[in-house]
């Protein structure tokens, strides 16, 4: 770990206004035979803002995916709202159909997310077509393969995915998302199902559209090595809150959270010795008091934070939700405890 | 002198589609020793597992040896290979998933191969069981639950259970942790590495991921089209790799803090090969960044390339007499292995069985020869108009022997025997994904 | 995979084709590798020769034979007359050849089979497709209205329905095709409740598709091959159906029909006085054009199985 935190890439200049913005987002689902309901999302505060790449990542179950798809208007929020572009997500109908013209998903699964009976023409241009693009249709499509890297565009027109190699099959998807000219792209797990080879590609592509598009990206992933790869900033996030954002070169090289740092500790190539943690995340319908980490901290456990004196905190005090600004925060009470002897003294 | 645990000479293996998923794999393990095996989608290495317990649909032709204990699995009778497959070796199939039958209890899926194998009493079988699931970490009382009501990280301790049920000596993992989140990931790493110490089981562990292979093993093979093109201790293979396509594996998983990866995700243009239409010469040559124009027409056999290490480049170093010159014709290479001068003594993984006896000689004269050819060859052109990464460090045409590694100058990297000079023809032909 | 290398290519389209041209390739290709895999079964291409076999006869009989066929009064022969070199098939109680009878009444039967069954696989898509798209209290009354219409014995409804309409072809074809649907709509919906749960939804959904985007661009061609292999396979039933109410006399009774020629036959004892001439013809073409119907649908089904289609 010898990078020492370099100053906000070229890409985010001083705050602008954010392009979609999430405030105290809820999600939750209702449980089954009875079971308190599902808390997914359990207030989140996020900004992205254009040309900025967004890394959210957590384990499975940390409801980094259910957070991705309320901010595109696929899951019904409980609470909180969703901005973009400085108004509030309206979930008419119509309102909605033009949102989505601006914000695209891609998917982690490229052969399930192209309908198979679709050529590569079709998918591509299915966006235009909902949208009833009033321009020339194979122009646009032959465009937006084109800057996916799929050259030359028409050799691939009459493809069907299952004649598409897997990473070819993420860049129709892709061509597709960027057909339409979004501001935002919500990517879930872009590289997680294609070949190691395959992977720095793509994340190459969404690099490079960022650069010539200045398109704002989601990137919801588990794996760290992909924020560290294309991120700006980074959200680590643990049973449905995040615990612990800021500039990809501070979390990721020096991280604050328990969590966060078990989460490297633990990587192939990472210095020390791992921190495995035992068990799994709980349940999202039964989120423990205090600190929702608390049970599986090693802080906690190894007692450093009962000398820190915040270990009853950790136990009952529940944090608040971090902000969504721009610089590093953490929600730990060992931390602040540390951090404010450290003003302190 | 006793026989490894596992010895695989020259397998091939083919499809009944005509399909060669592997062609030509030599590898071996000893017992206690955890050997990696990389590659991605299609390059064979799940092929390569199933062939090891003979696990492959009917009608695949499959040649070669496969020693277990110095016996061959492709040889012996049903009875004997039923009793091998459990006892002998196991293995952890990728996707816990799909492999536990979702209407039985855990515990006697634990306990079916127990039973069928040892002939044990039910109660003995069942007493095993709690072991088993102890031994993987998990409470005994849980072999009364069904797989759906496990977590996927519990479900593939189940399966490693199942796995070590009858005391094998050889287990083969494959993708044991593909799907699970690092965490639980680190959790399985962390238990198979402690259950082959303390059983001195020999472990294959097949993935596509290289950083976890490299520090879970202790050798790794990194295979491409159905046959190894890189192998050697793992850190070494990891950290320094000789071959082209191992470079492109082990950078495409960053290592956080490394301040060349950032905004800089490295990856490799172009598609791994169909194993039903491979390109002719070394099957890599199409996205190879430092590709020479008779890459196209010669196979690359695996070659030293260092203590213990050997690779399937032509940058690596050149066999005496075979340079492009005399070997234009494909024909003597069409096996990897064919010229034995090169076998060093401690590989672990040769491209031929019968060379594999020590041979003190071998790495000393080609490690002269490399670097004699380094030497004299010096200004031959490097291939700069590749991507960056391609020469710069020097150590993709490292030539063998550790003597001529020492050529980081971009500039003036090896390329040994390559006299037309002209290697305009580079690795565009990747096609359509540049 | 190494789509990418030109050996493999498909061809690649003149310089500027329109989407409309497109499209049109793109359609023939699909027929042309339809027909490939099809050829591959023969079984299917029996039951197909034998449905072209049927249908040029249905098509061709007003040249061949002419209605008069059917007159009572001016019939050629006596009645009930053994196979002769006159009458090949021998005559009936009319003296009619039975003969042109059979192939008079193909264009009855063919035709009633048809219209039932597209009307019966129409409605029980529709109703499959949209219970299986709008989940909920829709989905759950339609499914009840479903599960009612399929205890019913079929039959017992279609006589039903023939008894209280009056007698002709569009009440047979009516009374066929609103009882047969259930098992239809039942497999439609499953399918699309497959299709829904594809990631492929969700990205239409994301693009901004609306219900009726899902339904027709997606979920449609998905369930269509499931859809055609159960019409080529209700068209058999459709026809033992119109046969069977035919030789209940509840078909239309001044067009002869396979059905009705069996059931003029019993009226007339041929079953118990051995004029088996009288029996067997119409009987046989029911049997061999429902088992072509089969076999088609069994051929069609298995080339147009999505998992057989696109797993390669």
């Amino acid at each position: 770990m010898t990078a020492t935190p370099r100053a906000a890439s070229a890409a985010s200049p001083p705050a602008p206004a954010p392009l979609l913005s999430a405030q105290q987002l809820h999600v939750a689902f209702p449980g089954r035979h009875g079971a308190p309901p599902v808390r997914a999302v359990d207030g989140v505060d996020l900004d992205i803002r254009p040309g900025e790449i967004v890394a959210l990542v957590g384990e499975s179950g940390c409801g980094k995916t259910t957070l991705a798809r309320s901010l595109l208007g696929l899951v019904p929020t409980s609470s909180g709202r969703v901005t973009f572009a400085g108004s509030p997500l309206d979930y008419a109908p119509r309102a909605l159909k033009s949102y989505r013209r601006r914000a695209q998903l891609v998917l982690q699964d490229p052969s399930g997310s192209l309908n198979p009976r679709h050529t590569v023409y079709d998918a591509v241009a299915e966006g235009l077509r909902i949208h009833r693009y009033p321009g020339d249709e194979r122009t646009a499509v032959a465009g937006a393969l084109a800057r996916a890297g799929l050259r030359p565009p028409e050799r691939f027109f009459l493809r069907y995915p299952h004649q598409l190699s897997g990473g070819q099959r993420q860049r129709v998807v892709i061509a597709g998302a960027l057909v339409l000219e979004p501001e935002l792209v919500v990517a879930d797990e872009p590289v997680a199902s294609l070949d190691a080879s395959v992977r720095g590609e793509i994340l190459a592509l969404l690099l490079r559209l960022r650069t010539e598009l200045g398109l704002a990206a989601l990137v919801v992933t588990h794996d760290l090595g992909l924020a560290w790869n294309i991120a700006d900033r980074v959200a680590v996030m643990y049973l449905g809150r995040i615990v612990e954002t800021g500039e990809v070169e501070q979390v990721l090289t020096a991280p604050r959270h328990p969590y966060t740092r078990a989460l490297l500790s633990v990587l192939p190539e990472a210095p020390g010795e791992p921190v495995v943690l035992t068990g799994e995340p709980p349940d999202p319908s039964r989120v423990p008091s205090g600190c929702r980490f608390h049970a599986r901290c090693q802080v906690l456990a190894s007692g450093e934070a009962a000398r820190a004196g915040v270990a009853d905190a950790c136990r009952t005090e529940e944090l608040p939700v971090l902000g969504a600004g721009t610089g590093t925060q953490v929600a730990c009470h060992w931390v602040r405890a540390k951090a404010a002897r450290a003003g302190a003294g | 002198m006793k026989p490894s645990l596992l010895d695989v000479r020259n397998l091939e293996v083919t499809y009944p589609g005509g399909a060669a998923a592997v062609r030509g794999v030599s590898l071996a393990l000893d017992a206690g020793q955890k050997l990696g095996i990389a590659g991605e989608s299609g390059c064979g290495k799940s092929t390569l597992a199933l062939a090891l317990l003979r696990l492959l649909p009917p009608g695949t032709r499959v040649t070669g040896e496969v020693l277990l204990d110095g016996e061959d699995v492709l040889a012996m009778k049903w009875g004997r290979l039923r009793a091998v497959r459990w006892a002998g070796a196991s293995i952890v199939f990728q996707g816990a998933m799909h492999s536990l039958n979702a209407v039985h209890r855990v515990g006697d899926q634990i306990a079916e191969p127990v039973l069928l194998h040892s002939g044990a009493t039910p109660a003995a079988a069942r007493k095993r069981t709690g072991e088993l699931l102890e031994q993987v970490g998990l409470p005994a009382a849980r072999a009364a639950a069904y797989p759906h009501e496990l977590s996927g990280g519990q479900r593939q301790r189940v399966m490693i259970a199942m796995a070590l049920a009858c005391d094998p000596r050889l287990v083969i993992a494959d993708e044991p942790t593909t799907a699970l989140d690092v965490m639980v990931q680190a959790q399985i790493l962390r238990l198979i590495e402690e259950l082959v110490a303390e059983q001195e089981l020999g472990l294959v562990m097949i993935s596509h991921d290289l950083a976890v292979l490299a520090d879970t093993c202790d050798r790794l093979a990194v295979m491409y089209a159905g046959r190894v093109v890189e192998e050697g201790p793992a850190r070494d293979v990891y950290e320094d790799a000789r071959h082209p396509y191992g470079r492109a594996l082990s950078a495409a998983f960053p290592r956080i803090g490394d301040p060349a990866a950032r905004f800089a995700p490295r990856g490799l243009p172009g598609d791994p090969p169909d194993p039903a239409g491979l390109p002719p010469g070394c099957t890599f040559h199409p996205r190879c960044p430092v590709a020479l124009d008779t890459c196209g027409s010669q196979d690359q056999p695996l070659r030293d390339a260092g203590p213990g290490r050997r690779a399937a480049c032509v940058r690596v170093e050149v066999p005496v007499g075979a340079g492009p010159g005399a070997g234009a014709g494909a024909g003597a290479w069409e096996r990897p292995g064919t010229d034995a001068g090169q076998m060093p003594p401690s590989a672990v993984l040769t491209a031929d069985g019968s060379t594999r006896a020590g041979r003190d000689d071998g790495s000393a004269r080609v490690g002269a020869d490399g670097s004699a050819r380094a030497g004299a060859d010096g200004s031959a052109l490097p291939r700069t108009d590749g991507p960056a990464q391609a020469v710069a460090d020097g150590s993709v045409c490292a030539a063998a022997g550790g003597s001529a590694r020492a050529v980081p100058d971009a500039g003036a990297a090896v390329v040994s025997e390559y006299e037309d000079g002209a290697p305009a023809a580079v690795s565009e032909s990747g096609g359509g994904t540049p | 995979m190494t789509t990418q290398t030109p050996e493999t290519d498909a061809p690649v389209p003149a310089p500027s084709p329109s989407p409309r041209a497109l499209a049109r390739q793109r359609r023939r290709d699909t027929a042309v590798r339809f027909w490939r895999q099809y050829r591959t079964h023969r079984a299917g291409l029996a039951g197909l020769a034998a449905l072209g076999f049927f249908a040029l006869l249905a098509l061709t009989a007003p040249l061949t034979v002419g209605p008069d066929v059917q007159s009572v009064t001016d019939a050629p022969g006596r009645p009930l007359e053994r196979p002769s070199a006159a009458f090949p098939f021998g005559t009936d109680r009319f003296g009619r050849g039975v003969l042109g009878l059979v192939v008079w009444g193909a264009r009855v039967s063919l035709l009633v089979g048809l219209l039932a069954a597209v009307l019966s696989v129409a409605i029980g898509a529709v109703v499959g497709i949209t219970a299986g798209h709008f989940r909920g209290w829709y989905a759950t009354v339609m499914m009840r209205i479903t599960d009612w219409f399929l205890v019913m014995p079929t039959l017992v409804l279609a006589i039903a329905l023939a008894t209280v309409m009056s007698r002709s072809l569009g009440t047979v074809v009516l009374a066929i095709g609103v009882t047969s649907w259930p098992t239809t709509a039942r497999l439609v919906r499953a399918q699309t409740l497959a299709v829904e749960s594809r990631p492929y939804i969700e990205r239409a959904t994301a693009l901004g598709g609306g219900h009726w985007h899902i339904m027709s661009r997606h979920v449609l061609p998905n369930v269509m091959p499931l859809v055609l292999a159960q019409t080529t396979l209700m068209i058999s039933s459709a026809i033992l159906a119109e046969a069977t109410l035919a030789f209940l006399g509840l078909g239309d009774p001044t067009t002869v029909s396979w059905g009705g020629l069996l059931q003029d036959a019993r009226e007339a004892g041929a079953v118990s006085s051995g004029h088996w001439w009288y029996l067997v013809p119409p009987g046989i073409a029911i049997a061999v054009v429902a088992l072509a119907f089969t076999l088609c649908g069994r051929a069609v089904e298995s080339v147009l199985n999505p998992k057989l289609g696109v797993a390669r």
